[in-house]
């Protein structure tokens, strides 16, 4: 068995005499003896270090690592520079908690201050918090942010990704307020259903790159959801930010996404970002952690951990939002990850991931029946057909260690990111005519 | 220290990409972004030294002595994080078929077996990601519970006084109104009051327990009957799980839903605020409305006709319960018991060292961690626990917890996990002892505390009025 404990057995007993008992037992007299357990929990014995550690290794041998992965919906598989894990593996940062004691936290404090700064920039708005769940959860949050007493009512674009979509449905049904779904029109949001909102809308949410990877015609969006009087919230994919427009440069409110693709690895879905950044007017809106610049004493710089006035510690069941824990870790990963990329860097792998999508649908669509479902502009991902059960035509790229697009229905929806040189996909195209027999 | 956009020099860069292969695409001009970024320009050197520098000034587990109550700060074992950097785990994607991911899903009913044992519970979900995000998956639980049963008259959830914020944030943010419940001389649940709250509007009763001064509630048992005789469920709130895993169990005490910090309880790392593990456990009345993922329940759950929905993408911190799982197995039947028992011994036998330089709130045998009051020393000398807190900065150790629970005025609340040794004890007892001696003399030395620390006390009022929450580029 092993054990973290290190006390031995004699420090034990004289440790529990110090303070005046007899054995462990004894410190547990205020647990009625009815649930008091008698034996142990019911779960195998302890292993030794090598024996857990092989039991993890055959379970990570029991999953398919893909060697190339064409799927993304939500989840990218992005080249991580190895300056990124280097950064986040210091046990400084690993094994520290919330910077509660400033004096004592000033490298988290300002790490934290680095990344609202960046992503800030990188979307082009005023200011951000210090991280939440995941992309899904930032979206929740994100439109409680703009419920007020007379507008409670949440309108979000079918063509947002189906598990943000449910998130924000179980944000709404949770506060109680209205939540409703717009319609799409060929793969898009359907701007017609913005010409008469409800006058009780609190605010729209779109994705830009959508759910099909289409970019909505999203200022046009922002122009009428404003001129309804509503908040416009946008959800985005960051790594498009180093080439397209940013939410703040087409004027929505609130921004909030998936910031796994900066840096983080796929995880089977987790420990993932959920980055969130706002307009300055809504800056005391927002829910979680902030750190802020302030002075010592001295008027030497500090940071520290401020606006606490919104937090649940403070304010109770009266506070912005209940996070407390949230994904530091993964924002400093984000942080090394844009430092690492630098403004060139970001450009540069957005381009890479645009030229080598548009490639990719280009040498698809050469092949019969997979031609894209949609015609509207993409960033990186797109849908098309399938001329083969998806299924079975998922199975044999998978046998072909070749992860392929995400099969919804009767079509796929493909993802392309920089791993993917013009010789992969070649190799790719190549497999899937084989795959179909052609 | 200089910041990243205070070391950027135009025209640097870290080289990371190759060049493009493909045909050159224009992107159209109307989506096109027109201003870049600022972010930093800087060579790889500068970002490893930038962090390296930050990193001194940051103090973790592996730093020092962290007794933060309530945060159970005990030791992140390294297997744990060898497991999670497997590629096998790391490089999973989450939507991919579930012939592909058998490891992923054997690791989480793995998980979900011991877990469950361990807590007396029938099911859980590993989807909520961190302990707040858990209560607020375990009220929508019960509120869905209300809601099948056409209950729509339980609106209320009951929290006691003690309760940590998140426990209210919570409940309101599951559309509950809150009704507080004063404790008794004890800290525990005050009986009558409960009695009182209670009738056929209360959803359900939120408790920890131990509760946050560190005791267990002698009256779990009647507590939660009360509760269930009125129609409501109850909630535990895990975060003092590590007081007892191994010893009782929250659904043998009558407890319906429960959730689990994974970063506290059982050792995977804090990471400067997360990310951390809010799993929830329930019983079989509550089981099918546990949360789903739209896209991913076919290769994960299969259809759940009945759940509440889903409060994040996909099925949660995925690493973070491999890192807990390396732990569960390693430790065992035994090893969860006896690392409950000594990190009760811990804080009693460091209760026991101090108590003669302060005062414990509740002097008696306690649980996992204790709470000094420093009402009396305050109102003697004028230092607060404030100062102590800061004096124990210039010591090398982290402070305790404090002005935390609320009901206990000056309060530090000292929790010392279980993988402290005796010495460590001893020494952070020395040091108290030795600090309570320099109030006697100098008090006014204390607020002056820190002196040893890259900054002094920052000014947060002046944070908070006049907020600079990022850094300001001059164009």
């Amino acid at each position: 068995m092993g054990s973290y404990l290190p006390g031995t057995r004699d420090e034990q007993q004289s440790m529990l005499k110090a303070v005046g008992l007899e054995k462990l037992e004894d410190l547990f007299t205020d647990v009625p003896a009815q649930v008091l357990l008698k034996d142990s929990v019911r779960i195998p014995a302890g292993l030794s270090e090598m024996q857990a550690r092989e039991e993890m290794e055959r379970l990570a041998a029991k999953n398919t690592v893909f060697g190339t992965i064409l799927r993304g919906a939500g989840a990218y598989d992005h080249y991580i520079p190895a300056i990124v894990s280097s950064v986040t593996g210091k046990e400084e940062f690993l094994t520290t908690y919330t910077p509660y004691q400033a004096e004592i936290s000033q490298g988290v404090l300002q790490s934290i201050f680095e990344y609202q700064t960046m992503i800030s920039e990188l979307t082009g708005m005023d200011v951000s918090n210090a991280s939440l769940y995941d992309g899904a959860s930032a979206a929740g949050e994100g439109v409680m942010m703009t419920l007020t007493r007379k507008r409670e009512r949440v309108l979000v674009a079918a063509t947002v990704h189906p598990e943000v979509l449910n998130t924000i449905r179980t944000y709404c049904w949770g506060r109680g307020v209205p939540f409703d779904v717009l319609p799409e029109k060929d793969g898009k949001l359907d701007l017609d259903a913005l010409n008469s909102l409800p006058e009780d809308t609190a605010c729209v949410y779109l994705q830009h790159p959508n759910f099909y990877g289409l970019f909505e015609e999203a200022e046009k969006a922002a122009e009428r959801i404003h001129q309804a009087g509503a908040k416009a919230v946008m959800g985005v994919y960051p790594i498009s930010l180093g080439l397209f427009k940013s939410p703040g440069e087409m004027g929505y409110d609130i921004a909030v996404g998936e910031g796994q693709p900066l840096g983080l690895p796929l995880s089977w879905g987790g420990p993932y970002l959920g980055f969130m950044t706002a307009k300055k007017d809504m800056m005391r809106s927002l829910p979680g952690r902030i750190v802020g610049e302030t002075t010592d004493h001295q008027g030497r710089r500090a940071f520290v951990l401020t606006l606490q006035a919104r937090e649940q510690h403070i304010r109770r069941e009266k506070a912005s939002s209940n996070v407390c824990t949230n994904q530091a870790l993964c924002a400093m990963t984000a942080s090394a990850y844009l430092a690492a990329m630098g403004p060139e860097g970001m450009r540069e792998v957005a381009s890479l991931c645009y030229e080598g999508a548009h490639y990719f649908a280009d040498e698809l669509a050469r092949i019969k029946g997979f031609g894209r479902t949609h015609t509207g502009e993409f960033f990186n991902e797109f849908m098309t057909g399938c001329p083969m059960d998806v299924r079975a035509f998922e199975k044999e790229m998978a046998r072909r260690g070749i992860l392929c697009g995400l099969t919804l229905g009767d079509r796929l929806l493909w993802c392309v990111t920089e791993k993917l040189d013009k010789g992969k996909i070649d190799h790719v195209i190549s497999v899937i005519r084989e795959v179909c027999g052609l | 220290m200089k910041l990243l956009f205070e070391r950027s020099v135009p025209g640097r860069r870290t080289f990371i990409l190759p060049g493009s292969s493909f045909p050159k695409r224009e992107v159209p001009e109307q989506l096109k972004r027109k201003a870049a970024p600022h972010l930093p320009e800087l060579s790889e050197v500068e970002i490893s030294r930038h962090y390296t520098e930050l990193a001194k000034q940051a103090f973790g587990v592996n730093s020092g002595f962290y007794p933060l109550g309530s945060c159970t700060m005990k030791y992140n074992p390294r297997v744990n994080e060898a497991a999670a950097a497997l590629p096998g785990f790391a490089r999973i994607h989450p939507l991919q078929p579930k012939d592909t991911v058998q490891g992923c899903l054997e690791v989480i009913e793995q998980a979900r077996k011991l877990l469950c044992e361990i807590t007396g519970m029938d099911d859980m979900t590993f989807q909520p990601a961190a302990g707040a995000h858990g209560e607020y998956a375990g009220l929508l639980l019960i509120k869905k519970y209300h809601e099948s049963r056409g209950d729509s008259k339980r609106t209320r959830v009951i929290v006691p006084d003690s309760a940590h914020g998140t426990n209210p944030a919570s409940a309101a943010m599951a559309g509950f109104t809150v009704t507080t419940v004063p404790s008794d001389e004890d800290g525990c649940v005050d009986l009558e009051a409960l009695k009182a709250a209670l009738d056929d509007t209360v959803a359900g009763l939120m408790l920890t327990n131990p509760n946050t001064v560190g005791i267990f509630d002698r009256n779990i048992l009647e507590i939660t009957r009360l509760v269930h005789e009125a129609g409501g469920l109850n909630y535990y709130d895990g975060a003092n799980l590590n007081a007892i895993m191994g010893w009782v169990r929250p659904g043998d005490m009558g407890f319906d839903v429960i959730h689990l910090n994974l970063h506290k309880t059982f050792s995977t790392p804090h990471g400067g605020g997360g990310p951390g593990a809010g799993p929830v456990g329930c019983k079989k009345l509550l089981m099918d409305f546990l949360p789903s993922s739209s896209i991913g329940s076919r290769v994960f759950e299969g259809e759940m006709p009945h759940t509440l929905g889903q409060i994040r993408a996909f099925y949660g911190n995925f690493l973070v319960v491999v890192r807990a799982l390396t732990y569960i197995l390693t430790l065992g039947r035994e090893g969860i018991a006896q690392a409950s028992g000594m990190a009760v011994l811990n804080a009693n036998y460091l209760m026991r060292r101090v108590r003669g330089a302060f005062t414990p709130a509740f002097d008696r045998i306690c649980m996992h961690e204790f709470v000094l009051t420093l009402e009396d020393v305050k109102k003697e000398t004028g230092v607060s626990a404030l100062d102590v807190a800061k004096t124990l900065l210039d010591h090398g150790m982290h402070p305790p917890t404090m002005y935390f629970p609320l009901i206990v005025h000056e309060a530090l609340m000292v929790e010392p996990t279980e993988t402290e040794s005796r010495e460590t004890l001893d020494g952070a007892a020395e040091v108290f002892i030795r600090i309570r001696e320099m109030i006697g003399k100098e008090p006014e030395k204390l607020h002056l505390s820190p002196l040893t620390t890259p900054i002094g006390r920052p000014d947060e009022v002046g944070a908070a009025r006049n907020p600079r929450v990022r850094y300001e580029f001059s164009e």
